[in-house]
């Protein structure tokens, strides 16, 4: 039973990572940029959050949903700002100009936040029959602890994933962003506005990491300007590991990343959890050096 | 012959930047008019300077991006400080110990680039990246658990937990998380120097051997360069191996300077901090490095009025820069302006290997 309960946490975490890789697996695909700043956008949609439910003490699905927006926007204005001047620029000046909004924005709620640790409300309790509120059901004669977090937090993935694969599969948009991440010029050529297009990457890519990460700091309750860095790395190796570029992958390398990490902590070492997950990722790019669902392309002369 | 001659004059030209900026610095200190906060931070800047330019032997020259080089550094400090502490009574006198143990140190990270650039050189483009950076969390981690101690009957290591079964006149020298504590503060100012001229000498002398051109004529085509002969595999380990062995040593440097010494030091962000040097300074140009690895050591420093808000002017600083040179309408509009103010153009930058 404790394994079940592992699993279970693990498959929570890897979600929030799914999420997080998301934005990093549709930001590359379609821009070829490494988006570092990603990370740091988490961070900023947990405190809209957490400040528009403790200060303004609205309810939390209106948090989270102005926290989607503020993020949203806050995406679209740092690839206009940041990125859209530098589209022909080699992909390390690109890279580097992602660290620096990093630094600004971790720098940025520093001054306005400060350092102090917040410590995030927790969303997700419910009344039980007897009318006590609990944060988690118990199975199995008590055997079995699943807090609503995780159900919550699962669900949410399961729910982004079936959208976001309807929305690039089935949609006009989603058909454009397919066609400017093969392909860039040639779907200029087709009349789709790639700016645009690249634009709403950015936006999906931003308004899903305020998702992550109201639903990384419910877990892990403790909100600094730093929260997001870790988050922000783990996130992309797993997109790495799937396949960058994939959004199955995303959510493939997302759960095996928590999974692997959570029975690291459990049964080998809480304290090298980080580098089994980190020589896994190297051993499976070794055998398959594009992800496990990336595309092998192969190299012309 | 006239393009060997320039670049030799350009790399003696180098050579006496730095030596110039070791004789103004030794001056101005032996004359006391050097703030206590920059004397501090003389040996950092000498250290961030040898890791700039041995990161530009991999990312400008080899062009494969690293971005675990801090782990080298790692490497570098721990096994060169632990030496220098084993050290201490076998040879009595510091500069000579500091240079030994910086030995040692580069030895070490220089095992660690072998080990690292086996399975990590058969990658490409931001894969390689990746598996850099996850490299550079590894050794993290493994030095943050990493315990080392003597005692009469020789070094005892272990990872994770304390070591059982010491002596009582046991002696700890890696402490897990808490790293290394103690050290005694052997760096100075000159080793900094001395090793800024070894690393720039080490690195010119590859870069215009027969073995650079075959590096540089990888990263401009490797499949071409595979054609004509060129081993690809040794000459990329060539590189990264060396770069690997002076960021060992700057880290030996860099760990003597302080009186502890801790692992999470060495983390993503100080790779990134001297990746943006690198960048800053111009891919494979050395004395961009150099001048970018100290300016943008000191610029935290020098922003101290704007106190709380450095970090974020420092942010944005490095925004404008890349959006500066790397924008055309901002790139021609600046060469606008020159035009008008000096009536001729900018010479096209030549021989810069970008």
């Amino acid at each position: 039973m404790t394994f079940l309960n592992y699993l279970i946490s693990g498959i929570s975490l890897g979600s929030v990572y799914a999420i997080i890789a998301l934005g990093y697996t549709m930001v590359y695909g379609i821009a070829k940029m490494l988006n570092f700043a990603h990370g740091d956008v988490i961070m900023v949609g947990s405190y809209i959050c957490f400040y528009a439910v403790t200060s303004f003490e609205l309810p939390p699905l209106v948090g989270v949903i102005i926290s989607v927006i503020l993020c949203t926007v806050l995406g679209i204005v740092i690839e206009r700002l940041a990125y859209k001047p530098l589209r022909q620029a080699p992909s390390l000046a690109v890279l580097i100009t992602a660290i620096g909004v990093s630094y600004f924005l971790q720098n940025a709620a520093l001054l306005l936040w400060s350092s102090n640790i917040k410590m995030f409300p927790s969303f997700f309790k419910f009344a039980d029959e007897n009318g006590e509120l609990q944060s988690g059901v118990t199975l199995a004669g008590g055997q079995l602890n699943i807090s609503y977090v995780t159900i919550v937090t699962i669900v949410s993935c399961i729910i982004i994933m079936v959208a976001l694969t309807w929305f690039t599969g089935k949609t006009k948009m989603g058909k454009a962003m397919r066609a400017v991440s093969e392909d860039k010029g040639a779907a200029q050529l087709m009349g789709i506005n790639v700016n645009a297009t690249i634009s709403l990457t950015f936006a999906i890519g931003s308004g899903l990491a305020a998702v992550a990460g109201v639903l990384l700091c419910s877990a892990y309750p403790t909100l600094v300007p730093t929260t997001g860095s870790m988050p922000g790395i783990k996130a992309f190796t797993a997109a790495v590991f799937g396949g960058i570029g994939s959004i199955p992958g995303a959510l493939l390398g997302g759960l095996l990343l928590g999974v692997i990490q959570i029975f690291t902590q459990a049964y080998i070492s809480q304290q090298l959890a980080d580098a089994v997950v980190f020589a896994v990722l190297i051993i499976v790019l070794l055998g398959k050096p594009a992800g496990l669902l990336g595309k092998q392309i192969r190299e012309k002369v | 012959m006239k393009k060997l001659n320039h670049v030799s004059r350009r790399n003696f030209l180098t050579y006496a930047l730095v030596l110039l900026a070791y004789a103004v610095l030794q001056f101005l200190s032996v004359q006391g008019s050097l703030s206590y906060s920059l004397t501090g931070m003389l040996v950092p800047i000498c250290v961030y300077v040898v890791m700039a330019i041995s990161l530009n032997l991999t990312v400008g020259v080899l062009g494969e991006l690293s971005l675990g080089h801090a782990g080298f550094m790692s490497v570098g400090a721990f096994m060169g400080t632990a030496a220098a502490m084993l050290l201490e009574n076998a040879i009595p006198s510091d500069p000579l110990r500091l240079a030994v143990s910086m030995v040692i140190g580069a030895a070490f990270a220089a095992l660690a680039g072998v080990i690292i650039g086996i399975p990590v050189l058969r990658l490409n483009g931001d894969y390689l990246a990746i598996v850099t950076l996850a490299f550079g969390e590894i050794i993290k981690t493994i030095f943050n658990n990493l315990y080392l101690a003597v005692d009469s009957n020789g070094l005892h290591v272990s990872l994770l937990g304390n070591i059982q079964g010491l002596d009582t006149d046991a002696r700890e020298i890696i402490g897990g998380p808490m790293g290394i504590g103690s050290i005694s503060r052997i760096s100075s100012f000159t080793a900094g120097i001395i090793l800024v001229l070894l690393t720039l000498m080490v690195v010119f002398n590859l870069v215009n051997s027969r073995a650079g051109r075959a590096i540089m004529a990888i990263r401009d085509n490797s499949i071409a360069a595979e054609s004509v002969g060129i081993n690809i595999t040794k000459y990329k380990m060539m590189a990264f191996v060396t770069s690997a062995a002076l960021a060992g040593a700057a880290g030996t440097l860099f760990a003597m300077n302080y009186s502890t010494i801790t692992a999470n030091k060495f983390d993503f962000n100080t790779s990134i901090l001297v990746l943006v040097f690198v960048v800053l300074g111009g891919l494979g140009n050395m004395q961009g490095s150099i001048i970018a690895a100290a300016a943008l050591t000191i610029l935290p420093e020098a922003l101290r009025e704007f106190a709380d808000y450095r970090m974020l002017v420092y942010a944005i600083v490095l925004i404008l820069v890349m959006l500066v040179t790397n924008n055309p309408t901002i790139r021609m509009f600046l060469d606008q302006v020159r035009v008008r103010l000096i009536g001729r153009k900018k010479k096209e930058d030549f021989n810069d290997a970008v």
